[in-house]
């Protein structure tokens, strides 16, 4: 169980780009949950994928992971928990190593790193048969290096590595904001076998309101920092682009509303 | 000026080029692998220098002033590594730092500017009295160097410091401290460059603050001229320990050129200007010639005919 308690981030505070990214955001996914998250630009989607990763300490709030407080663990002792795949296909893999030694890495993480064989012959074994599943034909390139590998082809890399071990939270960055549309069902396809295979819980940020609803049991809404939506089971399954957009304009419209109260005061 | 007298040099020239050779894998482990400019270098080298003789001559076994001079090293590159990761001093500054440092530390330890062994009344790894064994056993370390790199970079920490310099964001995301990875490699790479300072003071039979000035160069024309040579003879069959191996031989070919160039009587004040002219050209021909495949010129000029 994923508990987010009240989380606040105020990005360059006391200057004149002062901006209050999270708002206080009170989230809790059980096991499996596969939430999907929306907003405008700015609406702290992303932020609060990087508060839970712990890109930077925040500023108020707790993050919990099946209990741990992990609020002041560092980016890099969090990771053992998280699964990470980035907006940009170039951050989340090695470009100058092999296929094989960047699964190697992701198989360690939060494990000791000591003089142990960084990959071994069984594990190169493995990894080949993992690639298999992804029908992509990196089978037969293990040792190739990743920056010769095509966009598509390294963030359905960066997933498998992000869920080599399996992650407490599989924390999704737009993932496939990057790649052509064809490309990016794919990927989308390969996120959603792999969820189910080792029932991740799993967030996703996304742009597209067709993925937000196509994909995850969960789906939430941010503005202003904030969450101002959450939909679940089967209000979720029935839910069009229609709905939704209703539903923004219903709450984002209310807020202006509201705004124009204080401001008339 | 004669072509015996630049025949008689060679194999002192060879000797020479191996210990820069070997200074030059510690270069390669910080500027190729961890992708940070160390400029730490120019001090540890003579530290290990200093060390070495200042040991050497109180009568510590040869093995064991070597040892400490890598010690030594060691301790260089961590104060450099934690300026940088603790402190957030820049890589280039915090390598400066280190250096202007180690100039006063390096006089310390000598107490003096420079210091010579007394030749023949120790057992020395290598001298430039005795070059046939003085090249077989730098040679010898060399290859035993390469190994070790070989085999710690194939390890789960060795391969953590590639990610890290390879990629910082992903390594983070993959559970690896990036600032303690740094700190390791900076440590090796100047324990290894402080080795060979060790070596480079036997040899010469005396030891100098300055003896290091310029150190960061050479090491990167060894390393530079080294990727270029592999690549010329090899293409991309290029593996881990032949690129190693051509850092070391990157590091005979500039100290040979060296040679040639002091056989010409050009004066040795002027031999820094050359090291720098050398490290430039090599490093500017790959890029015009990447720039001589596609270039607006020629593409210009492919417009105009259509």
């Amino acid at each position: 169980m994923i508990e987010v308690k009240n989380i606040h981030k105020t990005f360059n505070p006391g200057t004149i780009n002062e901006k209050r990214a999270l708002n206080g955001v009170n989230l809790t996914l059980e096991d499996g949950d596969f939430v999907t998250v929306i907003g405008g630009n700015g609406a702290g989607k992303s932020t609060l994928l990087n508060a839970i990763a712990g890109v930077w300490p925040v500023d108020e709030g707790g993050i919990f992971i099946d209990g741990v407080n992990v609020t002041g663990l560092s980016e890099f002792r969090r990771a053992k928990y998280l699964g990470r795949v980035f907006q940009d296909p170039m951050t989340g893999t090695a470009a100058d190593m092999q296929i094989d030694e960047n699964l190697a890495l992701a198989a360690r993480r939060g494990k000791p790193r000591l003089w142990g064989w960084g990959i071994t012959a069984s594990e190169r074994e493995n990894y080949r048969e993992m690639l298999k599943e992804l029908d992509l034909g990196l089978e037969e390139r293990l040792t190739a290096k990743v920056g010769l590998l095509s966009g598509g082809q390294r963030q359905a890399l960066t997933l498998l590595m992000a869920t080599i071990q399996k992650p407490k939270m599989l924390l999704l960055d737009e993932h496939t904001a990057a790649l052509d549309p064809k490309t990016a069902a794919k990927v989308l396809a390969t996120t959603d076998k792999l969820v189910a295979e080792h029932n991740l819980t799993t967030m996703m940020v996304t742009h597209n309101m067709r993925d937000a609803i196509a994909h995850g049991n969960r789906l939430i809404m941010m503005d202003e920092g904030r969450i101002i939506l959450d939909i679940r089971g089967e209000e979720k399954k029935r839910l069009t682009i229609e709905d939704l957009l209703h539903k923004f304009e219903e709450v984002s419209g209310s807020e202006f509303t509201n705004d124009q109260a204080i401001l008339s005061k | 000026m004669t072509l015996i007298s630049l025949l008689n040099r060679m194999p002192g020239d060879v000797a020479i080029g191996i210990i820069w050779g070997i200074m030059a894998l510690g270069v390669y482990l910080t500027f190729r692998i961890l992708n940070f400019a160390d400029l730490t270098v120019d001090g540890s080298f003579a530290t290990g220098g200093a060390v070495a003789v200042v040991l050497i001559t109180t009568g510590v076994p040869v093995p064991v002033a070597m040892a400490a001079a890598f010690c030594a090293g060691l301790l260089a590159g961590l104060c450099t590594g934690l300026l940088h990761t603790l402190l957030g001093i820049p890589d280039i500054l915090s390598g400066i730092l280190s250096q202007l440092a180690l100039y006063s530390i390096n006089i310390f330890i000598l107490g003096g500017a420079n210091k010579p062994i007394g030749v023949g009344k120790y057992n020395l790894c290598v001298s430039m009295l005795q070059v046939a064994p003085s090249i077989v056993v730098a040679a010898l370390v060399a290859v035993a160097i390469i190994a070790i790199m070989y085999w710690y970079f194939g390890t789960e920490q060795g391969s953590a410091i590639r990610a890290t310099g390879n990629n910082p964001a992903m390594s983070r995301a993959q559970g690896i401290n990036i600032g303690l990875m740094k700190v390791i490699a900076l440590a090796l790479s100047n324990g290894i460059v402080a080795l060979a300072g060790s070596m480079m003071a036997q040899f010469n039979g005396f030891t100098d603050v300055g003896m290091g000035r310029g150190a960061i160069v050479i090491g990167l024309a060894a390393v530079i001229i080294g990727e270029v040579v592999c690549h010329a003879l090899f293409r991309k069959h290029n593996g881990f320990i032949l690129r190693l191996t051509f850092v070391v031989v990157g590091g005979i070919i500039y100290y040979m050129a060296m040679g040639f160039i002091s056989w010409l009587r050009v004066p040795t004040d002027g031999l820094k200007l050359f090291t720098a002219l050398i490290v430039a050209v090599f490093l500017a021909v790959p890029y015009l010639k990447d720039k001589a495949n596609s270039s607006f010129r020629k593409a210009g000029r492919r417009g105009e005919n259509q």
